[in-house]
């Protein structure tokens, strides 16, 4: 274990059983004797507040009910009714933020019903069996584009699939899910998820995926518009905000790409750390890349935000699960330069005219820093026919864009949190819209 | 302390808790471990006349589960004892000599001929025990053979038996009813007419507990059939309250000491069924879920609850609640309530406001930000949105005090009592003077 406390970037920091156990899932999926004593605890609310907290708006109370009545299946029916990717969204979803803040016993004892949970077990069961409950409507003969085959991108296409149409999904990288699959936590999605959730999506029919495509480079918006009766663009973020640190050199890497890297790699035990990480950001990618460096085997790992705790917007569950994991979260501070130790960093503190530095400096040693202070939308080389809104694509509510026929929802487009879940209602939205607009 | 001690016509036990006859009294190494526990007594298991019974060898418990795998009843098709006579005779026996101060009581069940009753009784005396207790309750199996709940749907054949019994023992006789009929006030004044010493009551009702839906059969099923068993345990409470409170009110009946059983789970169940006339009571599904130790909660929990009332022994709150039982008819239609919410103990789950807009008088209102309201004009106030909110005490009924207007009828609420006999709209209302 000589290795460990080796400086640098190396790898191979922990045995590949030390490893193996770290990225396991996080949150085990509950027995099915637990999922009933946690089912029991739901009161079956009268237009239930965790449904208006659920983007999706997946009927809670009658899921839990099914799961109550010994009936899974149809517990999964009814939530994949709302949201295709539940069983993503089980594993992956602030809950804590969502419906179990809203839940009425969370109100009443602090204790919210476990939906995120059940929501798991019930999707997990159906998935396992390998049943795919929807059927295709008499096919239309009109063919739509899907751009990004991220949850946003899939859930519009399934969508489009059952009310008949015919979906090509083009997505720029060699395996579609896009975040599932590139971005969220390795612990949070074991056993190679996503992959198998897209696969047991696709059995719908009438989905076709073409990845290493990319729009802009592969083809063009007027392209595919000729050729598409309609065209939904579900991109994502693919830019990242720029820390305009001086002193930049490889030791800094962007967080996203890290999580990337890590949720490709064939063998953890062949992928590079830090001894000592520095983390800037306060989101979920901030929390993220920290824990995942530390179950790599990081020895001091360190989450380094400019605001005050409360501001993170990584959430007070995803806070305590850095913590408990034993990252260090460091408020008010931001960087100044890369230094030849590390990073350097001033005070702030919150000033009449917004946050402000003190002056005062410290520096942090560090082998690795990963920067995560927030994704933009890009575009694509040449775009000028999309009107733009605060730096992403102008949407209505049902996901229209400028374009009388071009749709967009999730990350790229304007509105709602930047979560899967959110991603997954505007695409499911969008093509109830394209629907409506093909068959009028 | 309260003094929990007990004395059941004649028959004396440290404490009021008797554990019922079934299989937590089957033998003697069960009912040295009961005692052991703190049990006051036992009904042993009944015994009938050699040769034994048998028993299925297939499963005899059907169940019905509440939240968490909690028991709520349990159904059952075993039979009486299916032991020898004398080996159970010899147990009994040697348990009684070991325990004196415990109160022995020995469940029968034999065919319906005297010589059959008298010679058991004999035999059952020579142990010592204190007690017989005739099972004409069982509702499977042995009424087939026209035992058990067969004579006790039959008043006529109780008082014979009983008669029977009480001319060949000087042990005291308690008579085991079945509340598979439809008066218990019948078979308990053939008991009394028989001479009875006491009735215990209830025990188990006639049951099927659910279906498999794969093999098409109930449960419990045995080589794919099933037969209908007895129903036990906290579901049948209600059943055996009310049963016990017709015997209580019944002037013919007032007078006969009851041995209260059926559902009894917590010290509060033991203490509401002496509350409504039971002398003692008996315990059998609560012991068999879990375990003997629970005579531990019973026994320190009525103690403190006696204290907190100072009732110093059993026969001091005895019966307080029988006479606040009565007819639907004599209950005060002058009384008045509304239901109210606690605004700050709600947690707006709704469950108030489906249960009465669905199902009762629309008399809660939902805003837009989820709050409820009773809207008095409405309210009828029938308790089902206190019954089903799911925080306690933030529903509750409010009276109205006489000489307010009830807003739903218009009327002012009279100070007086007035029940149906002398309301208006009955027909035979007799006229107030
Ligand atoms: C590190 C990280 C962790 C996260 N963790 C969580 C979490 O735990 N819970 C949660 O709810 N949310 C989480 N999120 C947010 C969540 O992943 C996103 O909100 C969600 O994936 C957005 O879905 P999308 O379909 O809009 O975009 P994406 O998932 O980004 O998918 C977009 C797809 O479009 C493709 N694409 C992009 N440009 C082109 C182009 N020009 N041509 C063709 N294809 C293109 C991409 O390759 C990608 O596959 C996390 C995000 C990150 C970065
Ligand atoms: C498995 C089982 C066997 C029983 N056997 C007898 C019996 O042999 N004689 C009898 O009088 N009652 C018998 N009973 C009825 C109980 O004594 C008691 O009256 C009934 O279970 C209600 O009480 P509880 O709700 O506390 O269980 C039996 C009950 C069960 C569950
Ligand atoms: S708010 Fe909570 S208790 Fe109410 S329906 Fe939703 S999960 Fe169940
Ligand atoms: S008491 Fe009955 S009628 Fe009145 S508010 Fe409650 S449920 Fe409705
Ligand atoms: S049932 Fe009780 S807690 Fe629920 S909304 Fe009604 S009053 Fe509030």
């Amino acid at each position: 274990m000589s290795e460990s406390r080796q400086n640098g970037i190396v790898a191979g920091r922990i045995s590949p059983a030390s490893l193996s156990e770290n990225f396991s899932d996080a949150y085990p999926p509950l027995s099915a004797h637990e999922a009933l004593v946690a089912a029991d605890r739901c009161y079956f609310c009268y237009d239930a507040p965790c449904i208006a907290a659920c983007p999706t708006e997946i009927d809670i109370p009658l899921f839990i009910r099914q799961i109550q009545a010994g009936s899974p299946e149809g517990a999964a029916k009814t939530i994949l009714a709302q949201n295709i990717l539940g069983g993503m969204c089980a594993r992956v979803c602030p809950t804590e933020t969502l419906c179990e803040e809203a839940c009425v016993r969370e109100a009443a004892e602090g204790q919210p019903v476990d939906i995120g949970a059940l929501q798991r077990f019930a999707t997990d069961t159906l998935m396992e069996k390998g049943d795919h409950p929807f059927t295709r409507a008499e096919p239309t003969g009109k063919i739509v584009a899907v751009v990004g085959a991220g949850p946003a991108g899939l859930a519009c296409a399934h969508r489009l699939a059952m009310h008949g149409h015919n979906v090509v999904v083009v997505d720029a990288r060699k395996k579609p899910g896009g975040l599932n699959e590139y971005g969220i936590a390795s612990y949070k999605t074991v056993d190679d998820f996503a992959q198998a959730e897209v696969e047991w999506l696709l059995k719908i029919g009438g989905i076709r995926i073409e990845t290493g495509s990319e729009l802009g480079k592969d083809f063009t918006l007027g392209e595919i518009r000729e050729d598409y009766d309609a065209v939904f663009l579900g991109m994502g973020l693919s830019g990242v905000n720029d820390l305009g640190l001086e002193g930049v050199d490889d030791r800094v890497n962007d967080a996203v790409d890290f999580i990337a890297t890590l949720r490709q790699a064939k063998d953890l035990a062949t992928l590079p750390i830090g001894r000592r990480v520095v983390v800037i950001g306060g989101g979920m990618t901030a929390v993220d890349a920290a824990v995942q460096s530390k179950l790599l085997g990081a020895e001091d790992v360190t989450i380094v935000y400019r605001r005050g705790q409360d501001r993170m917007s990584a959430s007070d569950v995803e806070q305590d699960h850095a913590t408990s994991s034993g990252v260090r979260i460091k408020c008010y501070a931001m960087p100044r330069q890369a230094v030849a130790s590390g990073v350097e960093f001033e005070y702030t503190e919150e000033g009449p005219d917004g946050l402000r530095g003190t002056g005062e400096t410290f520096v942090l040693e560090a082998d690795q820093v990963f920067c995560a202070i927030g994704q933009t939308y890009e575009g694509w080389g040449g775009q000028t026919t999309l009107e733009l809104e605060r730096g992403k694509i102008r949407v209505d509510l049902e996901g229209r864009t400028s374009l009388p026929d071009v749709w967009a929802g999730g990350d790229c487009a304007l509105g709602g949190d930047d979560l899967t879940v959110t991603a997954v209602a505007e695409g499911r939205d969008a093509a109830e819209s394209i629907n409506r607009a093909l068959m009028r | 302390m309260a003094d929990l001690s007990s004395n059941f016509v004649g028959i004396k036990s440290p404490n009021p808790f008797w554990l019922a006859s079934a299989p937590p009294t089957d033998k003697e190494y069960n009912v040295r471990r009961a005692f052991d526990a703190g049990w006051g007594g036992v009904v042993w298991k009944t015994l009938g006349l050699d040769p034994h019974i048998v028993n299925v060898n297939g499963p005899r418990y059907g169940v019905v589960y509440g939240p968490d795998r909690k028991v709520i009843g349990i159904n059952n098709i075993e039979l009486i004892t299916d032991r020898p006579l004398d080996v159970n005779l010899e147990e009994i026996k040697r348990v009684k000599r070991d325990y004196p101060d415990r109160a022995m009581v020995v469940s029968l069940m034999v065919p319906c001929e005297q010589v059959c009753w008298t010679e058991i009784l004999a035999k059952v005396e020579d142990t010592g025990a204190d007690g017989v207790e005739l099972n004409f309750g069982c509702p499977h199996g042995m009424s087939e053979r026209g035992m058990g709940a067969s004579v006790g749907q039959v008043p006529e054949y109780i008082q014979m038996v009983t008669e029977w019994c009480k001319a060949a023992t000087k042990m005291p006789v308690i008579v085991k009813l079945t509340p598979n009929i439809s008066d218990i006030r019948y078979p308990a004044r053939a008991a009394m007419a028989g001479g009875a010493d006491a009735v215990s009551l209830i025990n188990t009702v006639s049951s099927i507990t659910s279906v498999n839906l794969d093999l098409m059969a109930p449960e419990p099923t045995i080589d794919g059939k099933g037969s209908h068993g007895g129903y036990c345990g906290p579901a049948v409470k209600p059943i055996a309250l009310n049963m016990i409170a017709e015997i209580g009110r019944d002037p013919e009946t007032a007078s006969l000491p009851i041995s209260g059983i059926g559902g009894i789970t917590t010290w509060r169940d033991a203490a509401e069924f002496i509350a409504l006339g039971a002398g003692n009571v008996q315990v059998c599904t609560a012991a068999m879920v879990y375990g003997f130790k629970i005579v531990e909660e019973m026994k320190a929990g009525l103690s403190d609850w006696m204290d907190e009332k100072g009732y110093q022994s059993i026969s001091d709150f005895k019966g307080l609640a029988v006479s606040n039982v009565t007819d639907w008819q004599y209950l005060n239609l002058n009384y008045v309530t509304k239901a109210r919410i606690d605004q700050d103990a709600c947690i707006k789950c709704g469950r108030c406001y489906a249960a009465c807009e669905d199902t009762s008088h629309q008399a809660i209102s939902m805003s837009a930000d989820r709050t409820f309201e009773v809207i008095d004009e409405e309210c009828v106030a029938c308790n089902l949105c206190v019954n089903v909110c799911p925080v306690e005490n933030c529903i509750t009924m409010e009276k109205l005090s006489p000489g307010v207007v009830d807003l739903r009828t218009g009327e002012t609420v009279a100070p007086d009592h007035g029940d149906w006999t002398t309301h208006p709209n009955n027909p035979t209302a007799v006229a107030a003077e």
